[in-house]
């Protein structure tokens, strides 16, 4: 058991509006625990409240865990979703790292959580996640965005909506353009 | 040719909105450069040397004159007067402004064009056969294959933040003319025995500092999977690409490593969950699509023009152009004709926005009001009546768009190098001008014949050195620049990577370098064999041997040369 106040900086806590959950601004009652160097999952301690632990820890520690009421998992870009298949039960909310926003993989993860483990709660970004990647994040499943402290979440709000069609499938649309809208032919030659 | 409807007005009036507003942020700082630079790249927005550089996407290399003439007014008003046409079929302009950048993309918008996903670590713009729908060769259409693959790659949500950039190719014709084995998807439209119309699927073909030729991963893909197969790929390509080592980030180094039948099965496993969803292409959708490709209206002329096959035989040069720059069309009595922007003197694919103008008016008198972009870097005028082509020679010539020399020795494939390119290790452009200087004479050229030389300024291979039949790379010794040249390779049917002959070169020493092959081509060649077969044939160390045998001196030593 790590010293109370080592345990103090593990967690990622705020006291300001910091979540956009279903489009809104909200105050996030969940934290996320990230092992410190040196810490093991098997033997980090994990405290009572809604904590999103990581993969890792759930895996190491399922047997005290599963018995909690609330409970939330995330996942590293490097980790399978396939990890969770019959396993998503006892999560309220499942988070994935963004360890840059440049690093895609997070995508085809909550795609896969979403359509093919038919994951249907709180689907959440953590880590490096900005406004200009919204609107991309939505589509594939995501509902939830722990944007970065250091922006406006506000301002951020703003990417959801930056554009109101597209042309393929996602998890936000299950028909591509093509089915969904009668488009015409236009005139093809000036 | 294809024409935006109301979706697709609208996705790219937002896009505007979107970037303009992020311009916006970034001049405020409130988003730093490293946040910017990814946005910017995914419209091809470069910093480059001296400024900011603008690809923009020329879909499937296919043009009307009203956008041509675009081009032409953002050369003049945003730039200085010239573009350049890339080996990816599009155009970029070399001196823009960030703060003018979203004006640009509202003005492209204005003629359906965009800069959308340019750059970046997402999917390219699709690249064709330049000659699709005209070419006698053809087994099936590429285009609307290609406009469906744009839709359903633009701003596509999960495929956005690749481990590396994505180019798909498609051709639809007996010879391939897209280059398809040295992209990360070639895609060959075909017919299967019942005459039904499916994809030769290739996968992890590539250039760059590994250069690999795509392995096929399914030999028939009904055409209405398209989409949700080229989902399964990009979706194991996403999670399991190297993201550690940028120089093993293309989905070739993953092909490579598990091997292409176990990435055929892993794409299979994930194609099975999607197969026959919503993402399946329907007859209608085609037919929507394809309606924008029909042919336009030729007149029915005869195979044979007397006046022109009179002509023909009398002039010369019109002859030698025939030769080297027109080709055979499926109508009787038309013809594809290539203007060739690889003048001696001029930087290969560069055009002054008055020549732009030019060919616009060209495409509007002669061509259906159409062009198209090669990745070879010169524009084609598809649809050309057999009586028409001395005219346009005459009109070309005039304004220096007719040297004869496609797929000759000064058909150049050659990338901005270090004059412009930041990531450039030498300068390329000044290379492909000695070369041209020193074989100017095209007799000489045409005794010579195809053969194909490409010049890369650095490894990132925009200049597709690797299946040039003689390569060129630029190289950084020691803060100096030289160059390292390859022999034997090739694209289309018979693509090959060149194999590096030996210890590289310095600038003035090139030309020298180009000579000695030759001569040792000349020496070699049976009758009428090409150069490529005759590398083929003798192997490199004739080549080799001739060109090390003695010390190629300097005729003038100049620039880095002096400190070599």
């Amino acid at each position: 058991m790590p010293p109370r106040s080592k345990l103090i900086t593990l967690l990622e806590k705020t006291s300001v509006p910091n979540l956009i959950k279903d489009k809104l601004v909200i105050d996030d009652d969940w934290t996320v625990l990230r092992l410190n160097e040196g810490e093991t999952a098997d033997t980090v301690s994990v405290p009572v409240g809604k904590i999103i632990v990581p993969l890792a820890v759930w895996q190491a520690q399922r047997a005290a865990l599963q018995s909690r009421a609330q409970l939330g998992v995330w996942l590293a870009s490097d980790e399978r979703p396939e990890t969770l298949k019959d396993d998503l039960a006892p999560f309220q909310v499942i988070a994935v790292d963004f360890p840059k926003f440049a690093d895609g993989r997070g995508y085809s993860i909550a795609y896969n959580l979403r359509a093919r483990l038919g994951y249907t709660g709180e689907l959440r970004a953590i880590g490096d996640v900005l406004r200009d990647q919204l609107f991309y994040m939505q589509r594939v499943g995501f509902n939830a965005f722990a944007v970065r402290a250091d922006k406006d979440i506000h301002d951020a709000l703003k990417g959801l909506t930056d554009f109101s069609e597209k042309y393929q499938t996602s998890w936000d649309e299950k028909n591509p353009l093509f089915r969904r809208a009668k488009r015409d032919t236009v005139t093809a030659r000036d | 040719m294809y024409r935006y409807d109301q979706y697709d007005h609208q996705i790219v009036k937002e896009r505007v909105a979107q970037y303009r507003d992020q311009v916006r942020r970034r001049l405020s700082d409130e988003l730093i450069e490293d946040e910017f630079r990814i946005l910017r790249l995914q419209n091809g927005l470069y910093l480059q040397r001296h400024a900011y550089m603008l690809r923009i996407a020329v879909p499937y290399g296919l043009l009307a004159s009203r956008q041509v003439r675009m081009f032409a007014h953002i050369a003049r008003k945003y730039d200085r007067g010239y573009g350049h046409f890339t080996t990816r079929q599009n155009i970029q302009f070399n001196w823009i402004k960030l703060e003018e950048s979203p004006d640009i993309l509202a003005e492209l918008a204005t003629v359906e064009m965009h800069a959308i996903q340019t750059s970046g670590n997402c999917i390219r713009n699709t690249t064709s056969d330049e000659l699709a729908g005209v070419a006698a060769d053809e087994i099936v259409d590429p285009r609307p294959y290609a406009e469906m693959i744009r839709e359903w790659s633009t701003f596509h949500p999960e495929f956005a933040y690749l481990p590396r950039k994505f180019k798909i190719a498609i051709s639809g014709s007996a010879q391939d003319r897209a280059a398809t084995a040295v992209h990360d998807i070639g895609l060959h439209v075909i017919k299967n025995e019942a005459g039904e119309v499916g994809f030769r699927v290739l996968v992890g073909g590539g250039m760059g500092r590994t250069p690999i030729l795509g392995s096929q991963i399914r030999d028939f893909l009904p055409w209405q999977h398209a989409m949700s197969y080229l989902e399964a790929i990009l979706r194991v390509y996403n999670q399991y690409g190297r993201r550690d080592n940028i120089y093993k980030a293309r989905i070739k180094i993953l092909v490579k490593a598990i091997g292409p039948e176990e990435f055929a099965r892993q794409v299979e496993a994930e194609w099975q969950d999607i197969k026959d969803g919503p993402a399946t292409l329907t007859e209608e959708e085609l037919q929507r699509v394809a309606h924008y490709f029909t042919a336009p209206a030729y007149a029915t002329l005869p195979a044979v023009d007397v006046e022109f096959e009179q002509k023909k035989a009398t002039d010369k040069g019109f002859a030698n152009w025939l030769k080297r720059n027109v080709k055979d069309h499926k109508v009787p009595g038309y013809a594809a004709a290539i203007l060739s922007l690889k003048k001696t003197g001029v930087p290969p694919g560069d055009i002054t926005a008055d020549q732009l103008d030019f060919v616009a008016d060209l495409a509007d008198r002669y061509s259906f009001s159409e062009l198209r972009v090669t990745h070879e870097q010169n524009l084609v005028l598809a649809d050309v009546k057999q009586s028409e082509l001395y005219a346009l020679w005459q009109e070309a010539k005039a304004h220096g768009l007719a040297t004869p020399n496609i797929g000759l020795l000064t058909d150049i494939i050659c990338c901005p190098g270090g004059d412009f390119c930041s990531l450039a290790n030498a300068k390329s452009i000044p290379i492909a001008q000695a070369i041209a200087e020193r074989f100017d004479d095209i007799d000489f050229q045409h005794d010579i014949g195809d053969i194909e030389l490409n010049i890369s300024g650095c490894i990132n291979a925009c200049g597709h050195h690797h299946v040039g039949n003689i390569g060129v790379l630029g190289v950084d010794k020691d803060g100096a620049e030289w160059y390292q040249v390859s022999l034997g390779g090739a694209q289309g049917n018979h693509s090959s990577i060149g194999k590096i002959i030996g210890p590289s070169f310095s600038a003035h020493q090139m030309p020298t370098v180009i000579d000695r092959l030759l001569q040792v081509y000349v020496k070699q060649r049976i009758e009428d064999e090409r150069f490529i077969d005759t590398v083929r044939r003798v192997g490199v160390v004739p080549f080799k041997d001739f060109v090390y045998a003695t010390p190629i001196k300097a005729d003038h030593v100049t620039g880095e040369d002096v400190c070599a």
